[in-house]
């Protein structure tokens, strides 16, 4: 059953480069404010968008992020979805392992980021793609 | 090969007219360039360009810039280029100065222009046109050059190593911390350590507004780089909601010591290195 969410408000953002990251980051923190989310869970949330944009461009080989305001009922949040269209995880609980990388990372951001946030979905598909879409709501 | 009538065409008269090519060229350009730079040093400009472009223009019209002949032209198309680049030239600034040469040359047709001399005037503007996008290209790229080393000095003056005091430095991190800035300003650490023979260094991380992985990887490397070189580091400015997120992402930062201000961190480093610090009892000065 689809969930009766209200996009309030949103920006797309392209993520090709460093840069790119920088500029999500920056967007999740300039909607987390107007969602008036807390302080901890603005950074939270921001931290959790950094590390899923950079999976989109450092394992996906690039892709989108659509950062939104939502609204359910009377609480309001901020959703954001990364999608790419490269290699997909071929095994997700592994990936979702903490300290596990097929890289050289700290293996921390799939399965940190879930912790960081309220709703967490991954859907992925081997030669197809990933889409993850995180939701942090106000308290 | 050339023939006799080919040859009567616009090289023939660019080679014969010489001064009067240059003073119509020098003309022509100035009225682009006003002001950008002195007649003196535009004529000399347009002076090297006629003497270049003549010497490599062989028999007859048809010629193309990527002809051996053209090596000399094309160093010097790419050397002006370069300097009006960093001089600050708009990219039409910088290659109006080939195009004039098109003007002059039609001016110098009408006067002593023959049938011959006009029909090759398309091979002359190709050319020209040539010319003109080449150093269009070498523009763009020193252009490039020119923003990215004005980046990299920024990354240097946002990243002050500061001695706090004998053996103990600190450096205070603002900012986004991209991968880029990041590499940077641990680089900068390490160094000061050596440079300076400190042995703590306080990296302050007040001024960061998110600590993500990454960042965090940066730093535990720095700090392990640090202990190879003898110094210890300690982290200071973890704000409560840094330090919550940090927890979540579950990341350890295991035995190295973290405080919460920068003068509680400075206090630590003097303990360690066995400088006391002792509050006078009695009267205040102030
Ligand atoms: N968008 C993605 N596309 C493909 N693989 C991914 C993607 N995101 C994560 N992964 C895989 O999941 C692993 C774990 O990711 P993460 O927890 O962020 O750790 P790290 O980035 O340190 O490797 C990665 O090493 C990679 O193999
Ligand atoms: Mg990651």
């Amino acid at each position: 059953m689809p969930t009766p969410v209200v996009v309030e408000s949103g920006e797309i953002h392209e993520i090709h480069t460093d840069a790119d990251v920088v500029r999500v980051r920056q967007a999740a923190r300039t909607l987390a404010l107007s969602a008036k989310l807390s302080l901890v869970d603005q950074t939270k949330l921001v931290t959790a968008a950094s590390e899923l944009a950079r999976n989109t461009l450092v394992y996906g080989g690039g892709g989108r992020a659509t950062v939104e305001v939502v609204r359910l009922g009377p609480r309001r949040g901020v959703r954001a979805v990364f999608v790419d269209e490269g290699p997909g995880i071929p095994d997700l609980d592994l990936a979702l392992t903490d300290g596990w990388t097929s890289g050289s990372g700290m293996g921390l951001g799939l399965s940190g980021a879930r912790r960081l946030v309220d709703e967490f979905e991954v859907s992925t598909d081997v030669g197809t793609g990933t889409t993850v879409s995180v939701v942090k709501w106000t308290r | 090969m050339a023939d006799a009538a080919v040859d009567k065409g616009w090289a023939t008269l660019l080679r014969r007219n010489g001064d009067e090519v240059v003073a119509r060229w020098s003309e022509a350009a100035a009225q682009s360039l006003e002001g950008r730079m002195t007649r003196a040093e535009l004529e000399r400009d347009v002076r090297e360009m006629y003497d270049a472009l003549v010497a490599g223009v062989g028999e007859g019209d048809r010629h193309t810039l990527a002809d051996a002949s053209f090596a000399e032209l094309r160093a010097l198309l790419a050397d002006v280029s370069h300097t009006r680049a960093r001089q600050g030239f708009s990219s039409t600034e910088t290659a109006v100065g080939v195009f004039a040469l098109k003007e002059a040359m039609l001016g110098v047709l009408e006067e002593h222009g023959d049938l011959a001399a006009y029909r090759s005037f398309a091979d002359f503007s190709r050319l020209i046109d040539e010319l003109g996008l080449y150093m269009l290209e070498v523009y763009a790229q020193a252009r490039e050059a020119v923003i990215g080393e004005q980046a990299d000095a920024l990354l240097e003056l946002s990243t002050p190593v500061v001695k706090l005091w004998d053996g103990i430095i600190s450096l205070p991190l603002v900012g986004t911390l991209d991968s880029a800035r990041t590499q940077v300003v641990m680089e900068k650490l390490l160094q000061a350590l050596v440079d300076t023979g400190s042995e703590h260094a306080i990296i302050d991380i007040t001024g960061v507004p998110a600590v993500d992985t990454q960042v965090a990887q940066h730093l535990l490397k720095t700090v392990q780089a640090a202990r190879l070189l003898g110094a210890e580091c300690i982290i200071s400015g973890i704000r409560p909601q840094i330090a919550q997120t940090v927890v979540a992402l579950g990341i350890e930062f295991g035995d190295i010591s973290t405080k919460a201000s920068l003068s509680e961190a400075l206090l630590a480093a003097l303990r360690k290195q066995g400088t006391d610090v002792v509050r006078r009892t009695g009267r205040r000065d102030r």
